[in-house]
């Protein structure tokens, strides 16, 4: 599991890489909670386009950071190009809380103009 | 083809990827498609999940999978002797969760009965659950 943080003025950008379990997904909690923190984030937006697996932990992260974000008053979106992945979350219906996207920069340009 | 397999780990967090890689593994024998293997995947790890979160919580204990290779039939059965499931029909309904302390999306049965073709649970309080999934490699669905 790969995690990469970049921060693009209020907006923090988690890029993920490898397998994302409930192993993974418990790691990738306590980084981006210790970063939404000690960097006065407002958006989040997970980048799935280098994922190589996800199950359903990976839906439960989101919906956490979702209900932080949320209730700090930003927005979430997602950034996942695999059909497997969206239908998972399509499924879970993640899609009617946040908004998926083909590219960061689709993403970016969404988030900042909400 | 005819073959099986079993492993035994403890219930670890960081072996739900060993279990779903070593079906994977096994499984490739058949030689499934990426999507079919990658369905396969998905539902041992969140059955494998579930026996870590729910069967043990914040004990330890084993959890077993074994796997059987009938034709082009394989199936899957994931054991634990955790605390079981009071209520099956209403744990495998979507969006269910037991767990309060922890992020769960309570999809753990619906994508293993939407990636696989059949799934039963079996499980008795404090006994433990027994989840057998089945799927027949080679049909394009």
């Amino acid at each position: 599991m790969q995690i990469a943080l970049k921060l693009n003025q209020r907006t923090l950008i988690v890029s993920l890489g490898g397998e994302l379990d409930h192993h993974g997904a418990e790691q990738i909690r306590t980084v981006i909670e210790r970063a939404i923190t000690e960097r006065d984030v407002k958006n989040l937006i997970f980048d799935f386009s280098n994922l190589s697996f996800m199950d359903s932990s990976g839906i439960g992260m989101i919906i956490g950071r979702y209900k932080l974000i949320h209730s700090l008053g930003g927005s979430v979106a997602l950034v996942c190009t695999s059909d497997r992945m969206k239908k998972l979350v399509t499924m879970s219906g993640l899609t009617r809380l946040i908004a998926v996207y083909q590219s960061v920069e689709q993403a970016l340009t969404e988030v900042k103009g909400a | 083809m005819e073959n099986k397999m079993k492993l035994e780990f403890l219930s670890k967090s960081v072996n739900e990827s060993f279990a779903r890689a070593a079906v994977a593994a096994f499984v490739s024998q058949l030689d499934p498609t990426l999507e079919e293997l990658a369905d396969i995947k998905t539902a041992v790890s969140e059955a494998v999940t579930n026996a870590i979160v729910h069967g043990y919580g914040h004990t330890e204990g084993i959890v077993t999978v074994s796997c059987r290779l009938e034709g082009q039939l394989v199936t899957v059965i994931i054991e634990d002797k955790g605390k079981g499931i009071e209520n099956v029909a209403l744990a495998t309904q979507p969006l269910y969760t037991q767990s309060t302390d922890r992020e769960r999306s309570g999809m753990g049965f619906t994508v293993m009965e939407t990636f696989m073709d059949s799934m039963t649970v079996e499980s008795s309080p404090e006994k433990g659950t027994v989840v057998t999934l089945t799927k027949e490699i080679g049909i394009s669905s």
